[in-house]
């Protein structure tokens, strides 16, 4: 006997997740897009979307929190609605880290770049990628896929590394560069934590499919 | 954006005619229907009661004005003197009822409970089927048998085979209605008591019956209703006697020094009078008091009938009110 | 530290299970017959020492026969009989020589309905400990109160004691029930629904009273409200019939699992509202 309506309504709210998650997936590339670009209109329009973004969050937020005071889910349906709830809270952090980036743009304003881009777009895919997967094995419960989603969060970690490195040497050659360099290592940043936040997202997903709660990506670098 | 909760209802597109329909002539019809068949039951109601109204009035009518104070006290007197009560009768009626229900009503609790706890077993299934023969049985022919049984080989018409004959004609209705309260004391009751580690017996005695109590008593009453009406089962058993008295009987034992259990054995084994008994033969009697004495017991009869009915009426609604 | 201990009384359920718990009753293979019919087969289910163990599945599945099973209630329908082996510390309670009186005094029985005596509170309450041979009025009045403040039904009643139990609201009702089974000071108390006929005001309130008695007695309740089995309990067993209709229990576990992430396909369906 399936519960029809109640079905529905996290079927629907699932769709809704995989939707907002597109929207945020979509900011990501458009954030590192304006940085590399140096196109301030672009980073504009992200800063100003992120309200929406963020709106999006307390709607789903709001209709999980429905489904848990009307329809006292369990097992299964109680790990579902409250993965939804914690990625909804993931997604909406990982866009805020992409407003971030937008913001750089903005502050760097006309000054040039320190160096070309390359490793900062690579990274910014990788996130993209992962999102892409992450959002994908919540869709098809897949916990694998999950756990395969969190081990490449060390690829990021590994190009924040080596994009570190990078600009402490420029810093360190010519200390005047300290400011550009610190844009783009904080631009750095906030896509190493983005990493951070599509591993819990696959931990959430996990613990969906499985019921078990663990962390899976440990050797993380904060 | 906000899909949860969304319901698909598509308002149906209706069948019937919406809103008040507003035909007179069918309204009109419709009314004139519902007050010729009003009237109809009322009048078949009327109909059924005539009979009972009757019966009652026309008692009452005849009989009231025979009744005295006399007539209750005293015994009675020859047709000659005129005068005199039917207090033989009353005594006779007293205890004949009283034998038969220290007989029935122990006899008949336990058979239905018997018969309530064990539905399906032989003996239950036989004491069940014989309890339904026995509520079909002329009185007539209970009355025959306690003749065989008791006035024969004892050698005289008695109080107690008068008693025992009733007491037959009340049983069936002392079992029926106490197996069916006992059947409808809750399972969960016993069960309560029995998980408290009670014995059955135990169970039954504090718990169940208690709990049937009032239902048991209405039936009790019907029966002993039912048994002071009784008149055939009477005319081979206790004969009538003109000068049964207690007072007397329990006066000349005292002065023959007599025990109070052979007092006992004389008020039962004497030939005793009923009011019903009375009745009939008054009513036979060329004497016109006599026959207006019939009248009067009949009324007495009638009334104490009706009374207990009524009372067990009273006793059931106020059960079912508090069950409710 | 009353207060102290009081709140930690009222921990929910699955969020305060003891790890090492001492098993109070354990069924093996327990089967119960009803002439040919099987109605419970082979049931193998621990009862922990003063835990709440709930029993949960869909209708028919035999979980009031089962709980039956455990004081020796069908020893009452004439053609059941019980196989397998239940005990009770380590004894077995069915077998040669063991007396179904003391296994019921050990093991009380709250059930569906509220089934007070026809009598007024106190003769109810009685009832019991007099079953024992307790005549002594002083005695009696004491374990008469003590019951009553164990069912949190004192203060509603100690003004009413010799008035008929009927006049009592349902919930009290059912509360006298759960004291009157606590006059034989039993050291396992099995429910059948206990709150299935109350309102949701008697019902938290016997869930309360249920969480308290928790530290005094082992309890096992049967209950259709999986809810309630969530809410009260720190064991829950889940039962099924199977295709040839007898009951079998198909998932044992700690509550928070069987509610958060139940191992059998069935409970989950179950759990989930999914079940038909």
């Amino acid at each position: 006997m399936p519960r029809t309506s109640f079905d529905i309504s996290i079927s629907q709210l699932k769709v809704n997740l995989l939707d907002y998650g597109a929207r945020v997936e979509r900011v990501i590339g458009e954030s590192m897009e304006s940085l590399k670009t140096r196109d301030r209109a672009l980073a504009e329009a992200i800063i100003q979307n992120d309200a929406l973004l963020n709106e999006t969050r307390y709607e789903l937020e709001d209709q999980c929190y429905t489904l848990l005071a009307t329809q006292s889910p369990m097992a299964h349906d109680l790990r579902d609605i409250i993965s939804i709830l914690m990625v909804a809270i993931e997604l909406e952090r990982i866009a805020d880290h992409a407003k971030n980036i937008a913001e750089i743009t903005i502050y760097m304003g006309n000054e040039p770049l320190l160096k070309p881009l390359i490793d900062l777009p690579r990274m910014a895919e990788l996130c993209q990628l992962m999102l892409t997967r992450a959002l994908d094995s919540f869709a098809k419960q897949d916990a694998d896929e999950a756990k395969a989603v969190a081990a490449m969060d060390d690829e990021i970690d590994n190009l924040y590394k080596q994009v570190f490195r990078e600009l402490m040497s420029y810093i360190v050659e010519d200390p005047r560069t300290v400011t550009r360099a610190m844009n783009l290592l904080f631009a750095g940043h906030n896509l190493e934590r983005i990493g951070d936040c599509i591993t819990n997202i696959a931990e959430r997903v996990v613990y969906a499919v499985t019921g078990r709660l663990e962390e899976l990506n440990v050797q993380r670098q904060i | 954006m906000s899909a949860v909760g969304q319901s698909a209802s598509r308002a149906a597109q209706p069948i019937l005619p919406r809103g008040l329909i507003k035909t007179k002539n069918r309204h009109h019809t419709r009314r004139i229907t519902n007050l010729a068949m009003l009237g109809m039951t009322a009048a078949f109601t009327l109909f059924a009661a005539i009979p009972l109204i009757w019966v009652t009035v026309y008692t009452v009518m005849t009989g009231a004005k025979y009744i005295n104070v006399e007539f209750f006290t005293e015994l009675p007197a020859s047709v000659l003197q005129g005068g005199g009560g039917v207090s033989n009768a009353i005594a006779g009626t007293i205890i004949i009822t009283l034998i038969a229900m220290t007989i029935s009503i122990p006899l008949g609790i336990l058979a239905a409970y018997y018969v309530a706890e064990k539905p399906n077993t032989r003996l239950g299934l036989v004491v069940r089927f014989a309890t339904d023969v026995l509520a079909g049985v002329p009185s007539i022919i209970i009355g025959l048998f306690a003749y065989g049984i008791l006035v024969k080989p004892l050698g005289t018409f008695s109080a107690l085979a008068g008693g025992v004959a009733i007491s037959i004609i009340m049983l069936p209705t002392i079992v029926r209605s106490t197996e069916e309260m006992l059947k409808l004391v809750p399972r969960a009751l016993r069960e309560g008591s029995l998980a408290l580690g009670a014995p059955d017996w135990r169970t039954s005695l504090v718990v169940l019956l208690p709990a049937a109590l009032a239902g048991v008593v209405t039936g009790i009453m019907l029966a002993i209703a039912r048994g002071v009406g009784e008149t055939a089962p009477l005319l081979f058993t206790i004969l009538g006697n003109d000068h049964y008295s207690v007072r007397q009987i329990v006066q000349s034992g005292v002065e023959s020094g007599m025990t109070p259990i052979q007092i006992l054995r004389e008020l039962v084994l004497s030939p005793t009078d009923a009011l019903t008994l009375t009745m009939y033969r008054y009513s036979q009697d060329p004497f016109p008091e006599r026959v207006q004495q019939a009248w009067a017991i009949a009324l007495v009869v009638m009334v104490f009938v009706l009374g207990v009915n009524i009372l067990t009426r009273a006793l059931t609604a106020r059960r079912l009110a508090g069950r409710s | 530290m009353m207060q102290m201990q009081a709140k930690l009384d009222t921990i929910p359920a699955a969020l305060s299970v003891a790890p090492a718990s001492i098993v109070k009753m354990q069924a093996e293979k327990l089967s119960v017959y009803y002439g040919a019919f099987r109605a419970i087969a082979e049931v193998t289910l621990p009862i922990h020492d003063r835990h709440i163990t709930a029993i949960i599945g869909p209708s028919g599945c035999g979980k009031s026969t089962l709980l039956r099973a455990f004081n020796r209630m069908h020893d009452l329908i004439p053609n059941a009989r019980v196989e397998g082996k239940l005990t009770l510390d380590g004894e077995p309670l069915y077998g040669p020589g063991i007396d179904v009186v003391d296994v019921r005094r050990r093991i009380g029985m709250v059930f569906q309905r509220p089934n007070p005596f026809p009598k007024s509170i106190y003769d109810n309450l009685a009832y019991g400990p007099r079953l024992y041979g307790v005549n002594k009025k002083a005695t009696l009045d004491d374990l008469v109160e003590k019951s009553l403040r164990g069912a949190a039904l004192w203060d509603e009643v100690r003004d009413k004691l010799h008035q008929s139990a009927l006049a009592l609201s349902g919930g009290q009702q059912q509360r006298l029930c759960i004291a009157r089974a606590l006059t034989v000071e039993p050291e396992v108390v099995l429910m059948d629904e206990p709150c299935s006929a109350l309102d949701p005001v008697a019902t938290i309130k016997i869930e309360d009273l249920m969480r308290e008695l928790r530290n005094n007695y082992t309890i096992v309740i049967v209950t259709h409200n999986m809810q309630q089995a969530a809410r009260v309990s720190d064991y829950t067993a889940m039962m099924m019939m199977r295709p040839d209709r007898a009951g079998e229990m198909i998932e044992f576990d700690l509550t928070r699992t069987i509610f958060t992430n139940p191992q059998d396909k069935r409970t989950e369906d179950y759990v989930t509202g999914r079940f038909g």
